[in-house]
């Protein structure tokens, strides 16, 4: 069956809606966040409707119903990024809290000061700010794989960074903000030959793309419900299985404890060890939804779609006169396209598509650097996702013309 | 097509009367907004009697944060120091002549509250200085 947008957005009540005087809704938004299907809305309401306790220890049915579905969430997406054991995904807040959690526990007990930490030009800030408070904090060093002017990491580069043998290896799957795809498994490979250990910033990438963490032998990985059709408060962090047995605990409260005295506890057994507190029960719930949802459709499919997408939008964008793309060629990228235009500031563009219903990012998204990298201080940005349509690219195209006749 | 790129503001943005920077001058202050990245530098001559000589705002930024910054230099020439510490939020509103969300409403007031964190010889330009 070949694969149809126009169904998939039946699945989404909000992509339904109408925004100014009756406008329908063209949503381009999603690499900030994604819309969520009814299936996830759903699960989470039954959840709250029919089974909400509090998880663990409790031993009534309600109590033993919510803990149930907060571990079979975990073991789905467990097997949506193919990790060996459920016991590997932590619950996080988002990806942010997920690096953070890395910075926080495993870099404090094992860098110290002169270590070299290695990110990318392209890291979204949240894989940029916890290690900039590292270096205050530890005095450690930070040191960046330079982007290209496609759009792509300087590998060479990378090559004469690791001969400084860092201890950690910091980047993104996915650019936020160019789209590229970066070479994840290459970029592994290349920090266990000096024996660095990794972190991936796959918020970008497993909503949009197959991840398997064992294929990309990865150490970390950081990823959120909320660019996945699941709910916003709830991510994860994938970890290596001896990384985090010897990891400091994060943060410290109930259920991430074996036993407590009055002067000392122990720390409970993943992946409990790093959850402490009462977590985002229903969030998790929905992030299965997600899971499950995707999964039926299939990732390959969700990629192969958004390939001929953005094909599409890159090929339209680049006819209008004025307008500058940034980032790589389609077979390098994600469903990303941020573009400046010549004489309007992108807040404008983004306002006045805003009036025919056309929702689009403009600003830094959250990667200060990179835009000063271009030497500008911001982008438009049109992202796509498994509901959108090239109807929907040509409507932002028509957009984009508005513009152009508004400030002539 | 829209209240919020009025021609006069559209004008004002492509061609504005008072980009630049003065130099020497008796007061300057600088301020981003940082959701957009838009900036705005103000410089200003003082007048003995303790009016606004001259003034002029440079930097770069959305059509409503330029355009709000050409119509406050133009409307504070000439204006005794005094008088331009009493400009606020609905000045500015009054000079656009539209409405703004809150969003862009920060935009349309980064060149005020630069101008006043100025004026008052401040070292950080905040929120207060133009509610």
């Amino acid at each position: 069956m070949s694969y149809n947008p126009h169904e998939i957005r039946k699945d989404f009540p909000i992509i339904q809606r109408k925004t100014h005087e009756n406008v329908p809704l063209v949503y381009l938004d999603s690499t900030a966040t994604s819309q969520k299907p009814l299936a996830v809305i759903e699960a989470m309401n039954d959840y709250y409707r029919r089974s909400n306790a509090n998880i663990h220890r409790g031993v009534h049915t309600l109590a033993e119903e919510a803990t149930a579905m907060y571990e079979e969430a975990r073991e789905k997406i467990a097997k949506f990024i193919n990790a060996p054991s459920s016991k590997q995904v932590i619950y996080t807040r988002n990806a942010t809290e997920s690096i953070n959690l890395v910075a926080y526990t495993w870099a404090r007990a094992n860098l110290k000061t002169g270590d070299l930490v290695i990110l990318t030009e392209m890291e979204h800030h949240s894989n940029l700010v916890p290690w900039q408070m590292l270096q205050a904090e530890r005095g450690i060093e930070l040191d960046f794989i330079p982007v290209t002017e496609d759009g792509l990491l300087d590998l060479d580069a990378y090559k004469t960074l690791l001969s400084r043998t860092p201890k950690l290896v910091a980047f993104t799957h996915m650019s936020n903000v160019l789209g590229t795809i970066n070479p994840a498994a290459d970029i592994i490979r290349m920090a266990h030959e000096i024996g660095a250990v990794t972190v991936v910033d796959a918020a970008q990438s497993v909503p949009h793309l197959s991840v398997d963490v064992q294929a990309l032998d990865a150490d970390f990985l950081a990823f959120s419900a909320h660019k996945m059709c699941g709910p916003t408060g709830i991510g994860a962090l994938y970890g290596k299985t001896e990384l985090l047995e010897s990891m400091p605990p994060f943060l410290g409260g109930g259920d991430m404890i074996k036993e407590v005295k009055l002067r000392s506890f122990r720390p409970n057994t993943l992946p409990h060890k790093f959850e402490a507190g009462t977590p985002a029960i229903a969030e998790a719930v929905g992030f299965g939804a997600a899971v499950d949802y995707l999964t039926n459709i299939g990732m390959d499919n969700i990629a192969a779609h958004e390939h001929e997408i953005t094909e599409y939008a890159l090929e339209r964008l680049e006819e209008i006169p004025g307008l500058k793309l940034f980032g790589p060629s389609a077979d390098k990228k994600g469903g990303v396209a941020a573009f400046t235009f010549d004489g309007v500031h992108p807040h404008d563009v983004a306002q006045i598509l805003d009036r025919d219903g056309i929702a689009i990012r403009a600003g830094h998204h959250c990667a200060q650097p990179l835009h000063e990298k271009f030497g500008i201080p911001a982008t438009s940005r049109a992202s796509f996702y498994l509901y959108n349509t090239k109807e929907e690219v040509d409507l932002l195209v028509n957009g984009i013309y508005k513009v152009k006749e508004l400030f002539g | 097509m829209d209240d919020l790129y009025r021609e006069v503001i559209i004008e004002h943005y492509k061609n504005p009367s008072y980009r630049g920077h003065l130099d020497p001058h008796d007061i300057q202050f600088a301020d981003n907004n940082p959701l957009c990245g838009d900036h705005i530098e103000i410089t200003l001559q003082t007048a003995p009697d303790g009016t606004v000589q001259d003034a002029r705002f440079d930097g770069h930024g959305c059509a409503i944060s330029q355009a709000s910054a050409d119509l406050l230099i133009e409307s504070i020439i000439g204006k005794p120091l005094d008088e331009v510490k009493n400009l606020n939020k609905q000045s500015i509103l009054d000079m656009l002549g539209i409405e703004l969300g809150p969003v862009r409403l920060k935009c349309a007031l980064l060149s005020l509250k630069v101008l006043k964190a100025g004026v008052y010889g401040l070292g950080e330009a905040s929120d207060e200085l133009v509610e």
